[in-house]
């Protein structure tokens, strides 16, 4: 193999094994940035993952090339309602954060696994026959070799997905809705006091939290596995928490730390097709993202961890 | 009663509410929830083997459940219990398949020490990482369950001699000094996998009961946990006794990963998933409400329905109902205050915009 296609591969894997984590990673970070510490992001993307699968194959005949794209909605929306049971236990009934995300988490595989029984009769889906592929992203591939690298036989989902967390970063830091919704993480009393509504920002930013989480869900199942069953979803969701907070609870922060998790799985996926990376033992690139991250929160976090309310219920004084 | 009502009444009617809308579920889908639950309790209770197979289940999950409890106690969220109890897995098995030749008065408590001391080993990296640079045990915890995992299949795939293994993902049987079942266990539940470990965990329950309550380490344990800062200026040292709580924690889901690999499985397999006793006994702990009494009673329940999912299958409910009961009843535990709010005649009155953690 020559340079140009080694890094082609690793290029679109890293690109297509990163997309659902960035996703999913950017939800965290909104949950996270209004005091809702979200460890069930792994059970909101295996509900995405699961509706997204299920539409896909029953719609597939239906709506041709456009399923996967309707399918991925599909799963965000699931995620959304599936993330309300997190809000209404942690916002409305003061549970703990840690418990209830707990709760998704043992919740969706079993749910998930449940209902496809319920529907298919079987431990696991089909295939789906539309999948997001790789395609060339027109123009740019003309570029002479760069072109070659990041624009041809590529994920488009992953550009978007990029893009995506540009416009995270600009709700969060610069609108008046991520004023607010940051305002309740850091100090939410304060925040009432001004008129701020709590309860309907954190709502937000857990709700937020599932759309996202979904669509990570549903394209990591429409990208990568290709069907649904209980490993579809096995780990991602907390290399997503990784990633957010790699990223110091900040979109693109998260995004870039997203793309080198993602680096790190595809180099153990397409390792084997790799001269030089072939003799390194699989178990270094598959636990650099969990290492990494305890190191970074060891290191070079220090003071900050994150926002300074998350975590913490706020009951409304009367 | 306040403390009465989180004791008693909340998981009491956790459960209750767990199984109402488990049986709406089962309802929904067209089958017959009485059906299902009966033919869910003929299949974890129904005759002696079965009712070994309960009390096997219900083994490592008082132990990880413990764990949970005494992390618990100090205020820390062990969310590591399912990497601990593989590495508690691994390390028993790897002991007892070295010493293959010892007496088993050597061999037993050799690998089922080596499984409790590699957990308290990595029990204690989160609480030192949490004592000396202030990083959340619940994150640190978590990625250490993936690390744990992907190197447990890296030391299967790698590490082992050819000698150890039956196959390539697979070791081959420990020798019979090193197994925890006992004829007389075998013989008196017709053949169950029901072994030595259920008794180690009673005597846990025990110790873990004396420890709390009548200890100066439990006394310490759990003044930090109800307030730290307290505990500080009283002259308690939070960072011995946090990693001290952390060891047990983790020396605990060690033990109930080696009852699993010399009582239950007798070998170790690798494993593409987080081991389910990890989450399953926090679910124990939450529900029992961290009191050793109250895991015992809660694990057996939760073995019952753990159990009991082949009983669904027969009834012809998917199996993985019982587990969506499970975490069912673990919101309505976590979302206590509901339960409170309507058993409560004359709700407290809040303190002013008090922040609850």
């Amino acid at each position: 193999m020559n340079i140009v296609s080694i890094l082609t591969l690793v290029v679109s894997s890293t690109l297509i094994f990163s997309a659902p984590l960035i996703l999913t990673a950017i939800g965290g970070t909104f949950s996270e940035r209004s005091g809702i510490v979200n460890v069930g992001l792994e059970g909101i993307m295996v509900i995405g993952a699961f509706s997204a699968v299920v539409f896909n194959l029953s719609f597939a005949d239906k709506f041709g090339d456009a399923t996967p794209w309707i399918a991925l909605i599909v799963g965000g929306i699931a995620g959304i309602f599936f993330s309300l049971i997190h809000a209404v236990a942690t916002i409305t009934l003061r549970a703990d954060h840690i418990i209830s995300g707990t709760v998704l988490n043992l919740l969706a595989p079993s749910l998930a696994v449940f209902l496809v029984k319920v529907i298919y009769q079987k431990g696991q889906t089909d295939n789906i026959k539309q999948a997001f592929g790789y395609s060339d992203i027109p123009l740019l591939d003309r570029i002479p070799f760069l072109g070659q690298i990041f624009f041809s036989k590529t994920s488009i989902v992953a550009y978007i997905v990029i893009f995506i967390s540009f416009v995270a970063w600009i709700i969060i830091f610069k609108t008046k809705f991520g004023l607010r919704l940051r305002s309740v993480g850091e100090n939410p009393q304060a925040a009432d006091t001004l008129g701020i509504n709590v309860y309907l920002m954190r709502y937000s930013g857990v709700l937020i939290s599932g759309l996202m989480g979904g669509l990570g869900g549903a394209l990591f199942a429409q990208s990568i596995s290709i069907n649904f069953s209980i490993s579809t979803i096995a780990g991602q969701g907390f290399m997503a928490m990784a990633a957010m907070i790699f990223g110091k609870w900040n979109p693109i922060g998260a995004m870039l730390s997203a793309l080198f998790f993602g680096f790190a799985q595809s180099l153990s996926a397409v390792g084997s097709q790799i001269s030089f990376i072939k003799n390194v033992p699989v178990v270094y690139l598959q636990v650099a993202p969990y290492v990494i991250t305890i190191i970074v929160l060891v290191a070079f976090l220090g003071k900050y961890n994150g926002p300074k309310a998350n975590g913490t219920n706020y009951i409304k004084s009367k | 009663m306040n403390n009465k009502l989180d004791k008693f009444f909340v998981p009491i009617l956790s459960v209750i509410f767990g199984l109402l809308i488990g049986a709406l579920i089962i309802a929904l889908i067209g089958y017959n929830p009485i059906l299902g639950y009966q033919s869910m309790l003929n299949s974890s209770l129904g005759n002696s083997l079965s009712i070994g197979e309960t009390l096997r289940t219900a083994t490592p999950l008082i132990l990880t459940a413990l764990g949970f409890a005494v992390a618990n106690y100090v205020g820390l969220f062990n969310i590591g219990l399912s990497g601990q109890a593989l590495a508690g897995w691994v390390g028993s098995i790897w002991f007892a398949l070295v010493f293959d030749g010892l007496p088993k008065i050597i061999l037993l408590p050799g690998s089922i020490l080596a499984g409790i001391l590699a957990c308290a080993l990595i029990g204690i990296i989160p609480g030192i990482l949490k004592v000396f640079f202030n990083t959340s045990e619940v994150i640190t915890t978590i990625m250490m369950n993936y690390i744990l995992l992907f190197v447990s299949t890296h030391i299967t795939h790698n590490i082992w001699p050819k000698s150890f293994m039956q196959g390539t993902d697979s070791t081959k049987i420990i020798s019979n000094n090193a197994s925890l079942r006992t004829e007389w266990l075998t013989n008196l539940t017709g053949g169950s996998r029901l072994n030595l470990g259920f008794l180690l965990a009673l005597i846990f329950i025990i110790l873990i009961y004396v420890l709390i309550k009548y200890t100066t380490l439990g006394f310490e344990i759990k003044t930090i946990g109800l307030n730290p800062i307290a505990a500080k200026y009283s002259g308690i040292s939070l960072k011995k006794t946090i990693v001290s709580a952390m060891a047990i924690s983790g020396g605990l889901a060690g033990l109930a990963g080696a009852t699993e690999g010399l009582g239950t499985f007798q070998n170790f397999f690798i494993q593409s998933q987080s081991l389910g006793i990890g989450f399953d006994g926090m679910a124990v702990a939450l529900l029992g409400s961290g009191s050793p009494i109250g895991i015992f009673i809660s694990a057996l329940l939760f073995a019952v329905l753990k159990n009991g999912a082949p009983g669904m299958n027969l009834a012809g409910i998917p199996p993985e109902i019982v587990n969506v009961i499970i975490a069912i009843i673990i919101f309505f535990v976590g979302a206590k205050y509901l339960i409170k709010y309507f058993i409560t005649v004359e709700p407290k009155k809040e303190v002013k915009g008090e922040e609850n953690k």
